[in-house]
């Protein structure tokens, strides 16, 4: 191996299996290499403005081009999953969000949704639409902040301003929905925490509009620029049975060529009723998954219009389910009915109970597969809570992705596996 | 469905999800089988669940007893029925998903009392690397055979295992609180 045969770009996807053996998430230095004396370690991280969050990896540096590569993570862990066993489940909902606070209401949602399946609870047609307006929503939301964060650590810092200029409009309508722009805590155990408000189908129609025109713009930016090109295409390779092997999920996967997505091969919310297609490219590398985020957001923005031509017409239905001994009652009823005041007050003080067992409930989250697995003693609070975090399983991949990688080329290459540092810590 | 797996103990099926229990000297056996005859080829996550004191917590709330009503301590967990006893104190759960023609899921589930060691998945499923390592670090599983067995979310020096069921709460004492 010498300082200057290892510029790959434009490289085509590799035969075979790359996973470092025997740790399959950490890039050893070869002993030939390491035996010259000109292999350097040095520290990329935990704090640098490029690692998302405070990500630290060791690395072995021969000139420029990185020859041994490690992860270490655990910055941000805040034991989450314990708390969450001190808490009653309906108090536990505001954990989720805050664990991958970009992608808050996939995330919440697939805490309510594994505690509806053990609970056994059928949720009205509104609230099932709405939370898949919500979610799609917030996938393009999340996909903003991955293309302006990761644009910028390369150097195009218009691309940021104009991701979050569409990023606010967004934030706004969460904001007209659920009172706040981030962590909303709108979907409860049922339904939704309170009723759609008026107004909110207007707005988000001028935004499905204004929409797919800031696509175009950011595609005019970025898709065929020489620099964007150089600094993405044929880095960062990852071959389908690699990410397989290694857990990938979500936009990485689709990017090496594997046609999979949650929402369509074992649906959840009312994505079975939608149209909506799932790019997958072949080439496995930055560029790839930079294609596969810009062309997701143009889905999801389809299926928020779809899901509003239901909505629209949903006027007056129920958002919640009518079982008291899980819901909260109407407030309205609380000043006339005994019955209502003793439930409220016992879900509100002992919290409701779950019946005994566990489950596994997994959903498509901007990164890839987020599940929860929780396990109920038949108490009113969890036994345990457990996580699949994406970003978490992502980062295993950074040894795979980085062989034969220059130290420039390792922003994007880290980037481009869209992690977010307090899910992968929790 | 999976009784040809090898160090076969049990099937369940709850809630629409298939568990199968192996017997812990047999796993690695167990996920290569489930991964190349039944094309279970992606590992999506490890759970390690503790189940000490299961079944014991107190009562919440109101409840009649021979001397009268009873207020006990609010926020303890309550039972109508006392759920059904655990085999051993641990028990790692292995969520698998077939990205085939035919998607599925299965979870894989071993049971270990403390200090059991139970043998790494990394040769089956090379992304168990982390998940291993967290189960580990976090409930003090121990994995035989991991190449790089080593706390990945607490510092190195840390003591205990802070998911398992008797870890202290609170632990930490509160500054200018008296209690340093």
């Amino acid at each position: 191996m010498t300082a200057t045969a290892s510029r790959r770009t434009g490289a085509p996807i590799y035969e075979g299996t790359r996973i470092p053996s025997p740790i399959p998430t950490v890039l050893h230095t070869p002993p030939g290499v390491q035996a010259t004396g000109d292999v350097q370690t040095i520290n990329f991280g935990p704090n640098h403005p490029s690692t998302h969050g405070v990500l630290r990896l060791i690395v072995d540096l021969y000139g420029e081009d990185v020859t041994g590569v490690e992860a270490v993570i655990g910055y941000l862990h805040t034991g989450f999953e314990k708390n969450m066993e001190q808490k009653t489940w309906w108090k536990c909902i505001t954990y989720p969000e805050r664990i991958d606070y970009v992608s808050f209401q996939n995330n919440e949602y697939v805490f309510v949704g594994a505690v509806e399946k053990l609970l056994d609870l059928e949720i009205p047609p509104k609230a099932t639409w709405m939370r898949t307006l919500l979610c799609e929503l917030n996938r393009i939301h999340s996909h903003l902040v991955w293309l302006g964060t990761s644009a910028l650590e390369l150097g195009a810092i218009s691309m940021f301003w104009y991701a979050f200029r569409e990023r606010e409009q967004i934030l706004d309508l969460f904001e007209l929905v659920t009172g706040y722009r981030m962590h909303t805590r709108y979907f409860q155990i049922g339904g939704l925490a309170e009723d759609i408000p008026r107004g909110f189908y207007p707005e988000c129609r001028k935004f499905t509009d204004w929409m797919p025109n800031a696509i175009d713009d950011y595609e005019t930016l970025l898709t065929r620029n020489k620099i964007w090109l150089e600094r993405t295409e044929g880095l960062g390779l990852l071959s389908a049975a690699d990410a397989i092997a290694l857990g990938q999920s979500g936009p990485v996967l689709r990017a090496s060529g594997v046609d999979w997505d949650l929402r369509r091969t074992q649906p959840y919310l009312a994505y079975h009723q939608v149209d909506f297609r799932v790019p997958v490219f072949p080439e496995g590398d930055v560029y790839a998954r930079y294609r596969v985020h810009m062309q997701e957001m143009r889905e999801s923005v389809r299926i928020v219009e779809q899901c509003l031509d239901r909505l629209e017409s949903m006027e007056g239905e129920p958002w919640i389910a009518d079982d008291r001994k899980v819901v909260l009652p109407p407030r309205h009823e609380l000043h006339t009915s005994m019955e209502s005041l003793i439930h409220h007050f016992k879900i509100v003080t002992e919290g409701f109970r779950v019946p005994e067992g566990e489950v596994y409930y997994a959903i498509e989250s901007p990164r890839g597969e987020i599940g929860c697995y929780v396990c109920s003693d038949g108490g009113a609070k969890p036994w345990r809570v457990k996580f699949r975090a994406p970003s978490f399983v992502a980062l295993q991949a950074t040894a795979t992705c980085m062989t034969d990688a220059l130290i420039a080329d390792m922003i994007a290459i880290v980037g481009s596996l869209d992690t977010v540092m307090g899910e992968v810590d929790r | 469905m999976y009784e040809g797996t090898p160090g076969f103990v049990e099937e369940r099926v709850a809630h629409g999800e298939t568990t199968v229990v192996v017997e812990p000297a047999q796993l690695v056996d167990a996920g290569r089988h489930l991964r190349d005859e039944e094309g279970f080829n992606f590992l999506s996550d490890i759970t390690a669940v503790d189940y000490l004191g299961w079944g014991k917590a107190g009562v919440s709330g109101y409840i009649g007893t021979a001397a009268g009503r009873d207020l006990n301590t609010p926020m303890t967990q309550g039972y109508q029925v006392v759920p059904l006893a655990k085999p051993k104190r641990f028990a790692v759960n292995y969520h698998l998903l077939s990205i085939t023609e035919s998607p599925r899921r299965v979870r894989l589930q071993v049971w270990l009392d403390e200090g059991e060691p139970v043998a790494t998945v990394i040769p089956v499923w090379p992304t168990a690397d982390w998940h291993e390592r967290e189960a580990w670090d976090l409930m003090g599983v121990a994995i035989e055979g991991h190449p790089n067995l080593k706390r990945i979310l607490l510092d190195d020096d840390w003591e205990g295992h802070p998911l398992r069921k008797d870890y202290p709460l609170g632990g930490e004492p509160v500054r200018f609180s008296g209690e340093e």
